[in-house]
């Protein structure tokens, strides 16, 4: 299977869907020539000009009103926010419009549009432009949240989500921008709201998404010298959550423990375990269910404040060892 | 910027009325129409506040009585196809748009026979099969998306346009800038119309803005700016329909602020404790329907015993619009989590 980096599955996947179908446009800032701040959309404006790749202003609020406008009139948006940080100046229109916007008016109103967003830490960037908050995003009911891991997901992901007739929050992840994998030819979804069990094991199920699966994987690569088989479970959807397969898995390894880069204060490894506290799953748990979440601080500068504000491959393989030993 | 209207019209003779009239290629059937829209949603407001005040309302409602030269004058002038949203004052435009009656009054009463089916309320009735793409709660939060419906009829080559109406506070909200700028920058379909009653909640205009009219700002953002009379229904039907056409034509968004007044207060929690009755007073004598109404009977066109027939015909619309209402069932408290996704 070719080999493609997380970035050009996501191109792949804009341009095919752009082939596809002509309502879908892309709309946001510095889409063009510059090809987004991380290259993601480079080389589309001279494949499909520039009404389909539209540059907008500096104005996020205006980008994630209108295109929720042009969603309600059956144009299926693909808006970008820079960063992920900045969606937070178009709030009041992903939440109060294009979220609400069915429900208030009685299911008689559809908004097909996708917002994709780049999050997360590692690049120095600090407070402003490093953010996980994707946790803000799942607590609003309207729309979907996807957070994918792999150069296969996001392609698949992105394809269903453009698809999808809601509104659908893209997290994207910078560190994985670069990150190659194997990407099929030709054309295929991944339904949204799936997870996906990137590696089993009996011992411990860990529960991830986004940069923390990779993160996951190397850890658990790592413990079979030790003896412990971990299981990782890639979300891949925060909302909806496939909860029947997160439960399932813990059912068979009775251990649990959830990494995410968000904050844990009021993140979503919170939503987990009290999807596992509250099913039949709970019975089977030999040990406390554990999150290792980002500390509870904006993202700092500095390189060492930087990646001990979130968990690192080291932090999850001594969480994992600490659980399986009962060392909690 | 002047303001167009109010000394001229309200020194106009009869033939000056009839040359008006005439130049506008109004037929005296469409002028009594526009005069009995205005009735009807007089009294759809009026009604409103009387069910509210026998305790059959459950939430709140912004009523626009006052305002009915606007919704007229701007209903006529824009065509049945054309896109439409609104704020929280938007009962009297969907009324001129030609809403259902029964619909809005069930919605407002929570009904699941109403336009939103009782999910939305009096502040966000919305017919997107009919091209009306609903009232905002959000001061300012239909900008926006009208700018993207604009932009969706340029992309796909469309002939109709897209007009939001706003109130005066709407104008400062940030989202005012950033969409008008986009609107004016990429030539959109976008009749931008700004209500301007005087007041935000309680605020009065001139204690919220830099300076006016607010019709000025048009200017900055490279399209025409039309400041006038709102109260003067010819004169907005006039100048919306000078908008409509420039829209039409391609040349990009037009931006009309018309000058009116609330009767009533903001909403239901309003005491009026920051305006004086002497100022009411003063905006009544200015009636929007009053005002036409004279001018319909002077010109000889209908006269008084037919004005009050009018009125009367147009308190049974929303006597019946009531009934249907009331009779209409509640929502099914099990259908609580539908249409949240489609």
């Amino acid at each position: 299977m070719p080999e493609m980096t997380y970035a050009e599955a996501i191109r792949s996947a804009l341009r095919e869907e752009m082939q596809r179908d002509e309502r879908v446009f892309l709309f946001g800032e510095d889409l063009g020539r510059y090809g987004g701040a991380f290259g993601v959309t480079f080389g589309l404006l001279d494949e499909f000009g520039p009404e389909r790749v539209k540059e907008t202003p500096i104005s996020e609020a205006a980008i994630i009103g209108a295109a929720t406008g042009a969603a309600l009139m059956g144009m299926r948006p693909v808006a970008e926010m820079m960063f992920m940080d900045f969606i937070l100046l178009g709030m009041e229109q992903l939440v109060n419009q294009a979220a609400h916007m069915r429900f208030m008016f009685g299911g008689k109103a559809t908004v097909p549009m996708v917002v994709r967003m780049p999050g997360g830490s590692g690049t120095g960037a600090a407070a402003q432009h490093s953010q996980s908050l994707e946790s803000l995003l799942i607590h609003i009911s309207g729309i979907k949240v996807v957070n994918p891991s792999t150069p296969y997901d996001a392609k698949g992901l992105l394809i269903s989500s453009i698809r999808d007739p809601n509104p659908v929050c893209f997290v994207e992840h910078k560190l994985l921008y670069k990150v190659k994998g194997e990407v099929p030819e030709g054309e295929y979804t991944i339904p949204i709201g799936m997870a996906d069990v990137k590696r089993t094991g009996r011992d411990i199920t860990v529960v991830a998404a986004n940069i923390m699966v990779p993160r996951a994987l190397a850890a658990a690569e790592k413990l079979t010298r030790e003896g412990i088989e971990v299981e990782v479970v890639d979300l891949r959807t925060l909302r909806p959550m496939d909860v029947e397969t997160l439960t399932r898995s813990v059912r068979k390894t009775g251990r649990l423990l959830v990494v995410h880069e968000a904050c844990q204060t009021g993140g979503w490894a919170g939503e987990v375990i009290a999807s596992v506290a509250s099913s039949p799953a709970f019975d089977y748990l030999d040990a406390p269910m554990r999150r290792l979440a980002g500390a509870d601080v904006p993202i700092p500068y500095n390189r060492n404040l930087e990646r001990a504000a979130v968990p690192q491959e080291a932090d999850i393989e001594r969480e994992i060892r600490a659980l399986v030993h009962n060392q909690y | 910027m002047e303001k167009q209207g109010e000394l001229v019209t309200e020194n106009a003779q009869p033939g000056e009325f009839r040359a008006q009239v005439a130049r506008l290629g109004l037929s005296d059937e469409q002028l009594v129409e526009m005069y009995a829209t205005m009735c009807t949603i007089r009294h759809f407001e009026r009604m409103a506040d009387q069910l509210y005040a026998l305790g059959k309302v459950h939430g709140t409602m912004h009523l626009s009585a006052g305002q009915e030269a606007v919704a007229v004058g701007l209903g006529r002038a824009l065509r049945q196809d054309d896109y439409f949203l609104n704020h929280h004052r938007g009962h009297g435009h969907f009324i001129a748009k030609g809403a259902d009656i029964g619909r809005m009054m069930a919605e407002f009463l929570g009904k699941d026979t109403g336009y939103c089916r009782g999910r939305g309320g009096s502040m966000h009735i919305a017919d997107v099969e009919a091209n009306n793409l609903g009232a905002n709660g959000i001061v300012g939060g239909g900008i926006s998306l009208a700018v993207g419906a604009g932009l969706a009829l340029q992309m796909r080559r469309l002939p109709q346009i897209v007009c939001v109406v706003f109130g005066d506070g709407a104008a400062n909200e940030g989202i005012f800038h950033e969409s008008l700028n986009m609107a004016g920058l990429w030539r959109l379909p976008v009749l931008f119309v700004c209500e301007n009653n005087h007041y935000g909640m309680s605020m009065e205009i001139s204690q919220a803005a830099a300076k006016l009219p607010i019709a000025i700002r048009a200017d900055v953002y490279d399209m025409p700016g039309r400041f006038i009379d709102g109260n003067d229904v010819l004169l907005v039907y006039e100048t919306m329909r000078e908008a409509v056409e420039h829209v039409s034509s391609g040349k990009g968004p037009f931006l009309v602020e018309a000058e009116t007044y609330r009767y009533f207060g903001h909403s239901k929690s309003d005491r009026n404790l920051y305006r004086t009755k002497d100022e009411i007073d003063d905006w009544k004598r200015r009636d929007p329907i009053i005002r036409f109404r004279n001018k319909l009977i002077e010109a000889g066109i209908i006269s008084v015993e037919r004005a009050q027939e009018i009125d009367l015909e147009a308190s049974k619309t929303i006597d019946a619009a009531v009934a249907f209402a009331e009779a209409s069932p509640e929502p099914e408290v099990s259908s609580l989590t539908e249409f949240v996704y489609a």
